[in-house]
């Protein structure tokens, strides 16, 4: 009876809030948005530019900032790795069986790259680029492309003159003409063609993914928790076994490495080395990663991955690794390392 | 998506491996059916004898463990990353045509997120007469609407331009389902807001985005946006999934799913197109001279047969079969569809299971007697436009083969005398 008290308290607290922002809407309700809430969340870039901020970046200033934050997935020189978005190239290939799509060869307006470099990415750290970084970022993408020359620099300014390559590129959807007034009327029933030829397999291709998977849980539905009690007993330490709380709390902050680092059963190295049994590992161990020469370095002197390093890394990489391969800024707060190494110790070979 | 044609080696399909042994289990029962009495009704059986489980064993319930290859499934070779990825939602084993939520596919650009109601913000800006935020309470506040809607990724069958690639009904076509939402119509807020100082409406937009990491976000012309868009927070009766953009998703019925922005948090009338990432360098469709169509929103008119299909192969031997599959049109509602068990030389009509609703999935069957024989089934739906589905020999003829999106083909299955189907393209 109390909690249903205390709520109902609340909810009286709330319309009384609401009932003082009358608005000559119809209904009168929510509140009108604040001049700094506008700001906050319009940042929108129209085509024309409007809606730039003031700043300016250039061509070298962006190779930096781009190797710092982008080429992990995007490649040093914007060409992409792996199925990560290719940024530079295929100009002219638009037509070709197979067109390369960059910012370079496709997008049709320069303010889609600022607009999206500034609220989109990087990709699990959006929203932590300044004006000038993303001015530096897109005057690299271009020069990439070939576009620009090294000495160019982007800035509000001088961004509307800006023309790219395709902007021309695109029409108006014309289905109406083009498709519907053909694909219309009373269709064939009988005699429709002559003859009917299979000219093209799937089963051929053969791409399709095995459902495997699905039929090994529902084979074995109770199979998880007898591995995961055997994990716990190999570990050293069994009274030390990591608190569930933490390592469920590691397992959100994970998410923020998951782009790059793959854990748990048939993990790969993908842009960042797989990380079972990471912790207690010497660093640069994982078979078939190619690590960066910083890493390599450190590993040579014998750097092992216990709590504190990984701690310390993950804390600062730049600082801990000076210029190591590894995009991610760093955990700002030490409840997360903890959590983090807390689920990474989970994971055995 | 550029990743066409690279697989992995042959290995034969494991459902293909399931319809064998539960074919022999028909035959066995067939057997028993014959003459020698079936245990499972001479025998007393542990559930006759025996209790079930209690009320509350389950408070929220899922499937029964029978049914756990009813999963949405993810063909990782299309992405790099399942944060920015999609999956498929498991047609070939649904019917009616709501879409279950838990296993409705997902798409998302940055992962889906964990936002709470109570930190819902909704705001309204740009050519408005007041710009407003409101809370999900005051969401609730206002008169809403129920409506069925399918939600159709533009790149539903994308993967099938250059020829016959994903052997299933679910990778061929799952990226769609189909359910009742409840919301508000966008039109109520943005008048709520005030368009007078918009002006004249006609050549306005209203942009619309994500609260994600993603923040996707999208151009939308003011006549859509004052027609049927809904501001949707319930779906199928309970709250949208995470998902689906929990707590607050916009609806936007007949047009590309990239539109139907997920925790959605900004309104803004413009004077213009913002021409962001998802409308420039994505959802535009390159022609064979290399121009590219843009601002290709409709989801014309399509059908698939789901049963038969791949991963659902006939078990049963000739006789009576069920022909099933669904149709669907971003123009209105579907008006007639037509089944082909010759790969188009002939046709005959369907039978929808109830009149097509405008812009949300209809099912048709064909109730048939198969003669043991092969079969290349194809379905063709019409809409209330008129408009045919095309074959795609057609829509190659007018696109070319790199539009990625748009993809709205009579598919073809082609089912052998043991019952197996297969993705295939014919003449």
């Amino acid at each position: 009876m109390s909690r249903f008290l205390k709520f109902t308290l609340v909810a009286g607290i709330t319309i009384s809030a609401t009932a003082t922002a009358v608005w000559p809407g119809e209904y009168g309700l929510g509140r009108e948005a604040l001049p700094e809430e506008i700001a906050a969340w319009d940042v929108k870039i129209m085509p024309d530019g409007r809606g730039l901020p003031e700043g300016s970046g250039d061509v070298w200033t962006g190779d930096e900032v781009f190797a710092e934050h982008c080429a992990a997935c995007h490649g040093d020189f914007a060409e992409g790795i792996g199925n990560w978005p290719k940024l530079a190239g295929g100009q002219g290939t638009l037509d070709h069986k197979d067109p390369l799509k960059t910012v370079g060869s496709y997008w049709p307006h320069l303010s889609t790259v600022w607009d999206y470099v500034n609220r989109s990415m990087p990709f699990g750290n959006a929203q932590s680029l300044t004006p000038d970084d993303v001015y530096a970022i897109t005057a690299y993408i271009l020069y990439s492309n070939n576009l620009v020359d090294d000495d160019f620099v982007l800035s509000h300014e001088n961004f509307a003159e800006f023309e790219m390559p395709n902007a021309d590129g695109f029409i108006v959807d014309d289905r109406a003409v083009t498709e519907y007034a053909i694909w219309h009327g009373e269709p064939c029933m009988e005699n429709c063609k002559d003859s009917v030829e299979i000219t093209m397999r799937a089963a051929v291709l053969d791409v399709t993914p095995d459902e495997e998977g699905t039929e090994t849980e529902a084979a074995a539905p109770a199979e998880p928790e007898p591995v995961e009690a055997a994990a716990v007993e190999i570990a050293p330490e069994p009274a030390s076994a990591p608190d569930p709380e933490l390592v469920a709390a590691g397992e959100k902050v994970f998410r923020k490495c998951k782009a790059c680092h793959q854990v748990g059963e048939g993990a790969k190295n993908r842009v960042g080395p797989q990380l079972n049994d990471v912790m207690g590992r010497a660093a640069g161990a994982v078979d078939g990663f190619k690590y960066s020469s910083a890493l390599e370095g450190m590993a040579a002197d014998g750097l092992v991955w216990d709590q504190e390093n990984l701690a310390a890394f993950l804390a600062n990489p730049r600082g801990f690794m000076k210029e190591t391969r590894m995009a991610f800024a760093g955990l700002r707060s030490d409840e997360d390392i903890a959590a983090i190494t807390a689920y990474l110790s989970t994971f055995g070979e | 998506m550029s990743k066409l044609f690279k697989g992995k080696p042959t290995s034969r399909r494991a459902f293909l491996r399931g319809s064998v042994a539960a074919a022999a289990g028909v035959v066995t029962a067939s057997a028993a059916q014959a003459g020698t009495p079936d245990p499972l009704i001479t025998d007393v059986q542990p559930w006759a004898t025996g209790l079930g489980d209690g009320v509350d064993a389950s408070p929220y319930g899922l499937p029964i463990e029978y049914e756990s290859d009813v999963v949405r499934r993810n063909v990782e070779w299309l992405t790099a990353d399942t944060i920015s990825s999609i999956n498929f939602t498991p047609i070939h084993a649904l019917d009616g045509t709501i879409t279950p939520q838990g296993c409705a596919f997902e798409r998302h650009h940055s992962g889906a997120i964990d936002l709470r109601k109570e930190d819902y913000r909704l705001m309204i800006n740009g050519l408005v007469d007041r710009p407003l935020v409101f809370t999900y309470a005051d969401l609730e506040r206002f008169p809403r609407e129920n409506h069925v809607y399918f939600c159709e990724c533009a790149a539903n069958t994308g993967m099938e331009w250059a020829g016959a690639q994903l052997n299933g009904a679910q990778f061929t076509h799952g990226m769609i389902h189909n359910m009742e939402y409840t919301g508000v119509p966008l039109r109520t807020l943005l008048e709520e807001a005030g368009l007078d100082v918009a002006g004249d409406l006609k050549d306005k937009w209203v942009y619309v985005e994500g609260a994600d990491a993603s923040s996707n976000g999208r151009s939308i012309p003011m006549g859509k946006a004052l027609g049927d868009c809904l501001v949707a927070f319930k779906a199928n009766g309970e709250a949208l999934r995470k998902e689906h953009g929990y707590p607050v998703r916009l609806v936007v019925p007949g047009w590309e799913g990239n539109m139907w922005v997920k925790w959605i948090r900004r309104i803004e009338v413009t004077d213009g197109p913002v021409e962001s990432r998802e409308e420039t360098s994505k959802y535009t469709d390159t022609l064979a001279d290399g121009t590219s169509r843009k601002w290709t929103w409709v989801m014309d008119a399509k059908s698939v047969i789901t049963s038969p299909s791949p991963q659902a192969p006939i078990t049963h031997g000739k006789g009576p079969l069920v022909i099933t599959g669904l149709a669907w049109s971003g123009h209105g509602a579907i008006t007639r569809v037509d089944v082909s068990k010759d790969g188009g030389k002939t046709w005959e009509t369907a039978r929808l299971a109830k009149e097509g609703e405008a812009k949300a999935l209809t099912r048709f069957y064909l109730d048939t007697t198969w003669d043991g024989e092969e079969m290349l089934l194809q379905s063709r739906a019409m809409d209330d436009t008129g408009y045919i589905q095309p074959t795609k020999a057609q829509l190659r003829e007018v696109r070319g083969e790199n539009s990625i999106y748009h993809n709205n083909c009579i598919q073809t299955w082609w089912v052998r005398p043991n019952g197996e189907a297969e993705n295939v393209e014919v003449s």
